[in-house]
């Protein structure tokens, strides 16, 4: 199959706006005689619904928490990025364009992120309009915040829980179109399967998580908002539910998976502390605006973090990127940290942690200050550890915390399958091989409110005279039919391990194997590995109960079942991408200081893998990345 | 390190139909940087190890921010830590040796679905009733064209953090929602964007908080205590005020 990425012709910073002047509209009557389906109601599925509906088609939502606004999007903490300039500092479109490009290790599609960077004005004064209380100046004005990777102050922050607020804005504007009966919202209702019927996506089933009902529903075109799939970690920063199911099963519809293996691991985590651990905090990124991290210079120096003077500790990122010191990208910190612990300097009962140190700033702005701007982070750490930040410094660990890597979108954002979109992390744009601070939100959002309520137009103009097909259609029958039998034979199973433990030990396989670092050896052994225990997964799982009440089990078992598959997808990703760059650390690539290293001439492409069958090995396609505006150099933060 | 052994009572409820009863469990050997949430998941490991069924309850973030998680502990919703979600409690706090009583939200307006588990989607419904400002996409000014005091945004903030968890209503004697219904009515009262429909907004809100079988708030304070966000019952005051002012004006 080849890739056409539908990129516009003409400038760069002409595209977009072209494109819209360009793209065919769909007229008032007709849109409300089309449906759409959006699943998910995080940042990207809440504003995407909202925003379509308001434009006059009629839309249904799913999400599988009890109500959109819990959607995971709703943790985000640190803040949204946007070029807005307010700060007078130089900032631009053009400098965000170029600070996402380059973070993300020149691994993403031009046109795409630059025309992030041009709408992320917009999303800010959208969500001020709606009542978003961003952080605010004296004299009124919105108030920025800076974020690793880049060096002007772009974030626009709500205290530390900007997702929350974000997403309430975005719920507010979805629940006036549920009122106004231009939205069908559908709360804990499970997506388990994709309908197409003459290639085209037409539909969904899903299950009704309380009554176990199995429904079919049709749209004329189908948008997949479900996140990113971190929890095939087990352990991660996301919330308990995010999983892959949705964007897996358009995976094996035909949708192309791009770029798996390009996984986020966040410096600034509360560190693991037993084996009954079931998911783990992130302490948000700004706190490196303040903190300083370091370890012992010592090797097993046991003394109280207090008691350690100045001169024998090692602020390893001072140290080694002086330009940037403490706000250097996520997978630069990151690394820095898993060396440090390797190298035995870690700290904490299991030596897989380091300290991130509020003491200079506390006294150089004085505690109201640092209170002001961490307190609510502070204080969760405090109840998770036990210990008060404000006297000793925080442990932290790097923890697995957002996937670049989702489903192949082209410019439109749709999928390799017509009338199939994506949005937000479950798709693959924009970020490359490492994201930026604060770029996850300003990308779900721009998405959603700004991006594809135009370009669905263009697929759905062409579709009006299309009826609405009705659900008892073959192909409806038949995936329903799929889903019914697979949880069937969960349950039935009679093994005698929880799904609970199966997802424990695979999380463990990819971790290690593709994790912070990975090498042919491991990647190989680990494709293995994943094979013979989803293996003995599909003989050995326990699910308990029935499938017509709400049974937690049984939706967990069907997450974990597809993360086995995904699992070793990535595990071929990492191993084909022969080279070193973000947050892909190959260590057969770096340079003498550990550095990664890129290997442009070979693989300035996304890989975008697509399904061949259950038993045969899925075909690795190229999007080749073409640099026009900016030139490839190796990313440098010294 | 210190573990525990502790005796937990457990609400188990296979339907929103079946009448629902106490059973008693035994766990042993917890650790004490558990959360709690992770206790009942070393429950429900050892319950499905047995062939019995797992403890159903609501949880996502476990980071105390998506409001899922919903238990009333040892009488108290959320357990007994001030300001603390389910899921950011730990064992810590307990004793070896402690009984702990689980068991759902109770309010004619959250009925039991499972177990643990209520339904609470009469609190969006609520929402839909006018918790919004009417703006379409694309439509907005400048975010800086409309200057909002600090102190004005800070405050708007603090009704904002209200996580819609439903802690205020299994907290009240009247199964009240006006804690909820509060926070959110201040919040967009109290910036300019919301004035065009400050009036409209109230009473469409606290009516259908009538229409939902919330009771009446007699100003017992309970919302306030048990609220994992501290939302603070002035804004109850404030949503009495908004409610007044709207029919003076009306
Ligand atoms: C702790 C934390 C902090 C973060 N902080 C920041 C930050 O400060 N700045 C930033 O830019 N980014 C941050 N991120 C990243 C950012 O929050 C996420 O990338 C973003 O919110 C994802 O939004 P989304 O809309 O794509 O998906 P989500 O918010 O994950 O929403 C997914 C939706 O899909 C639904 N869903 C999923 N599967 C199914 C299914 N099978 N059937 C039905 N429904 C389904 C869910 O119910 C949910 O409604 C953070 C992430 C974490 C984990
Ligand atoms: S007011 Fe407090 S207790 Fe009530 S729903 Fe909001 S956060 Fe929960
Ligand atoms: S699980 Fe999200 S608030 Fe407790």
């Amino acid at each position: 199959m080849t890739l056409d990425n539908k990129v516009p012709e003409g400038p760069l910073d002409q595209k977009w706006t072209n494109y819209k002047s360009k793209v065919p509209l769909v007229s008032p009557a007709n849109k409300r005689r089309l449906e759409i389906i959006v699943v998910g109601t995080g940042l990207a599925g809440g504003s995407a619904a909202a925003s379509l509906a308001e434009m006059g088609y009629r839309v249904k939502t799913f999400c599988f928490q009890d109500s959109p606004r819990r959607a995971h999007s709703i943790a985000a903490q640190g803040g949204i990025n946007a070029a807005k300039n307010y700060q007078n500092d130089g900032d631009s479109v053009f400098r965000l364009f170029y600070d996402t490009i380059k973070g993300g290790d020149y691994r993403s599609r031009e046109a795409n992120v630059y025309r992030l960077a041009e709408v992320s004005a917009n999303i800010i004064d959208q969500c001020v309009a709606q009542g978003v209380p961003f952080a605010r100046e004296y004299g009124g004005t919105l108030d920025n915040r800076s974020f690793g990777g880049v060096q002007v102050s772009r974030t626009f922050y709500a205290r530390g829980q900007t997702g929350q607020q974000l997403l309430l804005g975005a719920y507010s504007a979805l629940s006036r179109q549920i009122a106004k009966g231009n939205v069908a919202m559908y709360n804990r209702h499970e997506m388990l399967d994709i309908v197409k019927i003459d290639g085209k996506a037409r539909g969904v089933i899903v299950r009704d998580l309380v009554t176990g009902e199995y429904q079919r529903h049709f749209g004329h075109a189908v948008v997949l908002a479900t996140g990113g799939y971190g929890n095939v970690y087990y352990l991660s920063t996301n919330a308990m539910g995010s999983n892959v199911t949705a964007a897996w099963k358009a995976y094996k519809q035909g949708a192309m998976f791009a770029n798996p293996c390009f996984t986020q691991i966040h410096p600034t985590c509360i560190p693991v502390s037993g084996e009954y651990q079931s998911k783990l905090t992130l302490m948000s990124e700004s706190l490196r605006n303040d903190g300083r991290i370091w370890v012992p210079k010592n090797k097993d120096d046991n003394r109280s973090p207090v008691d350690i003077p100045e001169g024998e500790r090692d602020y390893y990122l001072e140290r080694r990127y002086p330009a940037f010191g403490n706000l250097v990208p996520r997978d630069v910190a990151s690394r820095a940290a898993k060396e440090r612990c390797d190298g035995g300097y870690g700290v904490g009962e299991t030596g897989l942690a380091v300290y991130l140190d509020f003491k200079d700033a506390i006294d150089r702005l004085g505690k109201d200050v640092v209170s002001a701007r961490y307190g609510n982070l502070f204080e969760m750490y405090e109840k998770i550890t036990g210990d008060n930040p404000y006297l000793m410094p925080m442990k932290i660990f790097p923890a697995v915390h957002y996937t670049m890597g989702g489903l192949w979108v082209d410019y439109d954002l749709m999928t390799t399958v017509p009338g199939l979109y994506a949005i937000g992390e479950c798709n693959f744009s924009d970020h490359g091989a490492n994201r930026l601070g604060a770029s996850a939100l300003m990308q779900g959002l721009a998405d959603g409110y700004f991006v594809l309520p135009y370009t669905i137009g263009k697929y759905l103009s062409e579709d009006i005279r299309t009826p609405s097909i009705k659900t008892d259609h073959d192909d409806f029958l038949k995936a329903e039919k799929n889903a019914r039998e697979r949880n069937q034979k969960l349950l039935k199973n009679n093994g005698s391990r929880s799904v609970e433990s199966f997802h424990r030990e695979l999380g463990k396989i990819v971790w290690d194997h593709c994790g912070m670092s990975r090498n042919t050896k491991n990647l190989t052994q680990a494709i293995e590995d994943i094979k013979s225990l989803r293996n003995d997964f599909w003989d050995n799982v326990k699910v308990p109960g029935r499938d017509d009440v709400l049974n937690p089990e049984l939706a967990k078992a069907g997450r974990v079942a597809d993360f086995f598959e995904l699992g070793e997808l990535m595990m071929r990703d990492a191993l084909g991408r022969d080279e070193s760059c973000g947050g892909h650390f190959r260590e057969e690539h770096q340079t003498q200081q550990g550095e990664a290293l890129r290997d442009d001439e070979n693989f300035t492409f996304s890989s975008a893998w697509e399904f061949k069958g259950d038993n045969t090995p899925p075909l690795l396609n190229k999007e080749e990345l073409t640099f026009d505006t900016v030139r490839l150099t190796q990313r440098s933060y010294k | 390190m210190d573990t525990l052994k502790l005796e937990l009572k457990i609400w188990r409820q296979d339907s929103p139909k079946d009448k629902g009863e106490f059973k008693t469990y035994k766990v042993d050997g917890l650790n004490t940087h558990m959360s709690f949430l992770e206790m009942l998941d070393v429950l429900n490991e050892q319950l499905i190890e047995s062939d019995s069924e797992p403890v159903a309850f609501d949880h996502d973030c476990r980071e105390g921010i998506c409001g899922m998680c919903s238990m009333v502990i040892n009488g108290r919703p959320h357990g007994p830590l001030k300001g603390t979600t389910t899921c950011q409690l730990h064992m810590r706090h307990f004793n070896d040796g402690d009984t702990i009583t689980i068991e759902p939200w109770r309010a004619n307006s959250f009925p039991v679905i499972k177990d643990l588990v209520v339904d609470r989607s009469s609190f969006d419904r609520i929402i839909q009733a006018g918790g919004y400002i009417s703006v379409n996409t694309g439509s907005a000014p400048d975010g800086n064209a409309m200057p909002i005091g600090k102190e004005v945004a800070e405050e708007a903030f603090d009704a904002a953090a209200c996580i819609g968890c439903g802690a205020c209503v299994a907290a009240c004697k009247n199964a009240s929602a006006s804690l909820f219904v509060a926070a959110k009515v201040s919040q967009l009262a109290l910036l300019p964007q919301g004035q065009a429909e400050r009036d409209d907004r109230v009473v469409n809100m606290v009516s259908k908080m009538d229409q939902e079988g919330f009771g009446h708030c007699t100003n017992t304070g309970a919302c306030e205590a048990e609220c994992p966000k501290e939302i603070s019952v002035e804004y109850i005051r404030k949503l009495n005020w908004e409610y007044h002012r709207s029919n003076i004006k009306g």
